[in-house]
């Protein structure tokens, strides 16, 4: 074996990819950590995150011009003006629709923790278990257990903040206390609780924002400003949690501009001995080794990545082995629910800038509950008092009604369902085998719909909400629909999924790719089932516990 | 539902909802259809038509009206009116960035729409009309504006799925044309109404009007109450009558 310059190297810096750095280089390893895009230095490059909302030209808007220029930003929320440079030039990266699949990506150092929604809730065994069960898919080849002490491992570092509530389907964690919900959302969930006797509640939203202080970090301030970059590191993003600690080992090196184009695998040894990168900038190929990589490129990069590797060996690339490289995609179908009006609260007011709203954990499916489809749904909510907004298409002008606007309106209350959306191996990506990007590399191919038991669990979705507001006492209830895309709820997981047998799954039970142990997958492309929950916690899990046993593997010299 | 202004509608995945959920409490902002969603280009005959009218360029004279119309419909009060804060360029920069080109046509369309309906009303344009000319005029165009735009957001919502997100997902969407013919049936003797039909120009200018003030520094700190850092989260604080909002931010 050639002296190497690092024991691990890992392929981006996102969420995933920072986990992995800190967990590995906190366990002694020399850890080179690669990401294809520009340094993002915690603070100093949040140029916006202190300006006041009256200083963009457009007060946040959206130009023609960037309309024109993002063809697939544009497609929903992302594209906007106040942190337009955090997401990726849908110029520089195209990819190929077979189907819509609305891919919302981000390029830099910390990936998108910096702008992610921050939504964190762990999965259960009603998860771990339903494919094994319904006979859907694959087994997922670890339970709750095996994964709950890494849980608690990450949401301590993290620091996620919300209410103990002893829920099966929604296990309670190492929390920081709640964000409250308002008088609003509170006057709802009581009689939601006593209406449903618990078994549908809402509770706080449980959020990767500080409400007290970790090292280095301070306690959420209450701007609601997270995604231009947090100046009191109070939201949990690689920048003010993870490569902090990884730097602090004095192990880690940082490169950026580093795409990885290639793994290079060495078949006799069945061992992945080194990466192949182009410098971003220059153009530059380097190679470096490392005894084991990390792969953190988020969920369809990591794939893309092995796709194009060992294909000496396996045409369709390193984990084709299987078949089932690039299928399985998945994410969360949402952009439906209702809302209403609430009575009785005209005297209250909240105080602050909550970054965060509430939760109803799933119920359909559990508990002696059973529907026309599988799986369930969660919502994410909120109350508050309308704004000026409302006065646009209220009739007036003139200045009674200009001192109207500016004070609070009604009460309201709405909730979005986030749905479980079952893995199928027809929805799958592939490398196009025309179309290149910036850098002349072969671009992705998506062929990814939702299903009937989708479709089907989509009319609760919506039902629901609006039924619970009803029979809580809100006014004007009304349901809401946007149609939804593949893509849109920015939770792309599987492709490279996990499992107890190398005919059917990509990675093992440790997340390890079956067909070159040394090389680890821990972002979303393992996942084997979606649940209905956020997912970014469970992959902070799996990172940490993946980082734990390839170091007992290193010292066992197994790798 | 929304205590925050549409312009930083943008926010996260959790505004996003929110934002949402304002739509169907009836308080989202409805106008320039260009500036809240993801549109492609307007179609030929729109692109005809906004060459003939000319679009793109204010002159000072146009921003002058802009300024006081927006001054008309938010005049200074105990806080300042939208003037001080600058609304009248800032329609301008608005339409010209961010609107398509079809809305473009409307709002430039409207402006002589506008001054027409004054020279009829008062015999006079909208520059040499009084305070109290320029409020009726506006009070009436707002009425007829709000019957319109009432009128297209209940054929959106016979329609059905909501098409903001972008051109293809609207061309994905085919309406049920039973329902459209209902809904202008419905008003007859109205001008026809459907959920394709562009915003009212006056409905856009009160938008931006809206829009332009309580988003601008004045509106934030003078009109509303504005903290850059509140430190902490009261989710339940006596209101009374009269105080004005707690001011967004993004």
């Amino acid at each position: 074996m050639q002296s190497q310059e690092y024991d691990a190297i890992v392929v981006g810096s996102g969420i995933s990819g920072g986990w992995a750095a800190k967990e590995l280089t906190e366990k002694g390893l020399r850890v080179l950590l690669l990401e294809r895009g520009r340094n993002v230095e915690h603070i100093k490059d949040y140029p916006n995150a202190t300006k006041g909302p009256w200083e963009y030209p457009h007060r946040g808007g959206r130009t023609q011009q960037m309309i024109r220029e993002y063809p697939v930003l544009k497609r929903d929320y992302p594209l906007n003006e106040k942190n337009l440079d955090f997401w990726v030039k849908d110029s520089e990266s195209p990819y190929t629709e077979t189907k819509r699949f609305d891919w919302y990506r981000g390029y830099q150092v910390g990936g998108r923790s910096l702008m992610w929604g921050r939504q964190s809730y762990r999965l259960s065994d009603y998860d771990f278990d339903a494919n094994a069960k319904e006979g859907i898919a694959i087994d997922w080849p670890i339970r709750y257990a095996e994964l709950a002490p890494w849980y608690d491992h990450v949401e301590k570092f993290a620091g996620i903040s919300g209410s103990l509530e002893g829920l099966p389907q929604l296990p309670d964690g190492q929390f920081q206390p709640p964000m409250p919900l308002n008088c609003g959302e509170e006057m709802i969930a009581e009689r939601l609780r006593k209406l449903y006797d618990g078994r549908r509640r809402i509770i706080p939203g449980r959020t990767a924002n500080l409400t007290e202080k970790l090292p280095g970090r301070y306690p959420c301030q209450y701007r609601n400003a997270c995604w231009l970059g947090c100046p009191y590191g109070a939201y949990f993003s690689t920048q003010s949690s993870t490569l902090p600690a990884a730097v602090a080992t004095g192990r880690l090196t940082l490169q950026p501009f580093a795409i990885v184009t290639e793994l290079v695998y060495d078949k006799d040894a069945k061992r992945v001995t080194a990466v192949r990168v182009l410098d971003a900038v220059t153009n530059q190929a380097t190679e470096y080794s490392a005894r084991i990589v990390f792969l953190c490129a988020s969920t369809l990069n990591s794939t893309w990545l092995l796709m194009r590797s060992a294909t000496d060996v396996w045409p369709n690339g390193l984990g084709s082995s299987s078949g089932e490289l690039g299928h399985n995609l998945m994410d969360h179908h949402f952009r439906l629910g209702a809302s209403g009006r609430l009575e009785g609260l005209d005297d209250k007011y909240y105080y602050g800038r909550r970054p965060t709203g509430f939760y109803i954990p799933r119920y359909r499916n559990l508990f002696g509950d059973k529907r026309d489809y599988l799986r369930g749904f969660g919502y994410q909510g909120s109350a508050s008092r309308e704004g000026w907004s409302r006065a646009v298409a209220e009739l007036g002008v003139g200045g009674a009604f200009k001192d109207t606007a500016a004070q609070p309106g009604e009460w309201w209350l709405g909730a979005t369902a986030f749905g479980e959306m079952l893995p199928q191996h027809r929805n799958r990506i592939s490398l196009d085998p025309d179309k290149k990007d910036k850098w002349g590399l072969p671009v992705l191919r998506f062929d990814c719909a939702i299903g009937e038991n989708e479709r089907l669990m989509r009319k609760d979705m919506m039902a629901d909400m609006a039924d619970m507001l009803e029979q809580c006492g809100a006014k004007e209830v009304s349901t809401f629909e946007s149609e939804y895309f593949p893509g849109m709820g920015i939770h792309e997981m599987g492709t490279a999924r996990m499992g107890r047998d190398p005919k059917s799954s990509v990675l093992n039970r440790h997340s390890q790719v079956w067909d070159a142990l040394n090389v680890f997958v821990t972002d979303g492309s393992g996942m084997v089932s979606a649940g209905c929950q956020n997912p970014s916690l469970t992959y902070m899990a799996l990172t940490a516990r993946a980082a734990d046993f390839a170091v007992e593997e290193l010292k066992r010299r197994n790798l | 539902m929304s205590n925050r202004p549409a312009a930083d509608n943008a926010i996260d995945r959790r505004e996003a909802i929110r934002r949402v959920s304002a739509i169907l409490g009836g308080t989202a902002l409805v106008g320039g259809s260009a500036l809240w969603t993801a549109c492609g280009t307007a179609d030929e005959r729109a692109r005809e038509q906004a060459a003939q009218q000319g679009i793109g360029t204010f002159t000072p004279e146009d921003i002058a009206l802009l300024d006081e119309i927006a001054e008309t419909i938010l005049p200074e009060t105990e806080t300042p009116g939208a003037k001080a804060a600058k609304v009248g360029p800032f329609i301008a920069l608005m339409v010209t960035d961010t609107y398509d080109e079809k809305d473009q046509a409307v709002f430039r369309a409207g402006m002589v729409t506008l001054d027409e309906a004054s020279q009829r009303a008062h015999q006079k344009a909208f520059m040499q009309s009084t305070p109290d000319e320029r409020l009726a005029l506006l009070e009436a165009l707002d009425r007829e504006a709000k019957e319109y735009m009432d009128r297209r957001d209940a054929a959106v919502k016979r329609r059905g799925v909501s098409t903001t997100g972008s051109a293809d997902t609207a061309d994905a969407f085919l309406p049920d044309q039973r329902q459209e013919n209902a809904a202008t049936s419905a008003t007859s003797g109205a001008v026809a109404v459907t959920a394709d039909s562009p915003s009212h120009y006056f409905r856009m200018m009160k938008e931006l009007t809206l829009l332009g003030y309580f988003t601008s520094e004045i509106g934030y700190t003078k009109a509303m109450r504005y903290v850059e850092a509140p430190g902490r989260f009261d989710p339940c604080v006596p209101y009374t009558p009269g105080e004005v909002t707690w001011a967004p931010h993004a």
